[in-house]
């Protein structure tokens, strides 16, 4: 079992380095390049999620990702130490469409459903599993990985 | 990195390009690299947007302002150019139906152009298929809302 992990400042700018080490390593841990865009897509739903979270309530405090080859799985846990409530996690368990389509495009802000991004996380990785705890949220994320490369 | 926050491959012989996460080494990822290029013109009345490189958490106000200064020199009739977005993810999402409702509420629409899978991907995912107007080129979106009005 092979691990990356990685820490960063909870920054806008830094979530696009965060899916781009992860597409590596997912590639690296033979991913099926058709999965990838969505290994990145995930990834940086998951990241986001924690960065906005982190810049409301810590932001000192750095995200972390944990990126694992488990052999037949590869394994994305993104973890924040925010705390967060119930709505901000709902998403995951409804589905994207569970907002109602109709709602977001209601009112006047450009304000997407808390839980939304984890909605999209639920549509795109294989596995999804999202923990809240008081001390923040860990959104693992899985798929099928082949043998890896060298 | 010029004054405008964007980022390039190229000299002065060689124009700057996109580069897609896949094709950079660890060197050009965190200087080298157009993140989001912006441009627009009016055809047949229509504000055309065109959009290249991506759009997430970081970018997507930079989008956001754009749209929202559209709409205020009286833009209502909007026709976004996905066709050279290599990443969109739900902060870019919530940029569009932003759009989106800006325009409505002035009797406008905004479609977008988008023919990539990968992009139109999670549309379909979070069901706003249903909510924009999507083309395969940005005259058959103008030739739309000219049908439309």
């Amino acid at each position: 079992m092979a691990t990356v992990e990685v820490t960063f400042t909870p920054l806008p700018a830094h979530v696009r380095t965060a899916r781009l080490v992860a597409t590596a390593v997912a590639r690296r841990s033979g991913v099926d390049e058709a999965l990838l865009d969505e290994v990145r897509l995930a990834v940086g739903e998951a990241c986001s999620r924690a960065v906005e979270a982190h810049r409301r309530h810590c932001p000192a405090e750095p995200v972390k990702i944990e990126m694992t080859d488990q052999g037949e799985r590869f394994v994305v846990v993104v973890s924040d130490q925010a705390p967060t409530s119930n709505a901000a996690v709902g998403g995951a368990a409804t589905g994207p469409n569970g907002h109602g389509v109709a709602s977001l495009v209601q009112g006047t802000d450009d304000a997407i459903p808390a839980g939304f991004g984890l909605a999209v996380i639920s549509g795109l990785a294989d596995e999804v599993h999202v923990s809240s705890t008081s001390s923040g949220v860990s959104v693992r994320m899985s798929w099928p990985s082949a043998t890896p490369v060298g | 990195m010029n004054a405008a926050g964007d980022h390039a491959i190229g000299s002065a012989s060689e124009p700057p390009r996109l580069v897609r996460d896949d094709e950079m080494t660890p060197c050009m990822a965190l200087e080298d690299f157009v993140d989001l290029k912006l441009g627009h013109y009016n055809k047949d009345g229509i504000e055309v947007v065109d959009v290249e490189g991506e759009i997430d958490v970081y970018t997507a106000p930079r989008l956001r302002e754009l749209l929202i200064d559209l709409v205020n020199k009286n833009n209502y009739q909007l026709v976004v150019n996905m066709e050279k977005v290599e990443f969109l993810d739900s902060t870019g999402l919530g940029v569009l139906v932003g759009g989106l409702k800006r325009v409505r509420a002035h009797d406008g629409s905004l479609d977008l152009v988008c023919t990539q899978e990968r992009i139109l991907k999670i549309f379909r995912i979070t069901g706003l298929t249903k909510v924009f107007g999507i083309h395969e080129t940005v005259d058959g979106a103008i030739e739309a809302k000219k049908l439309e009005k």
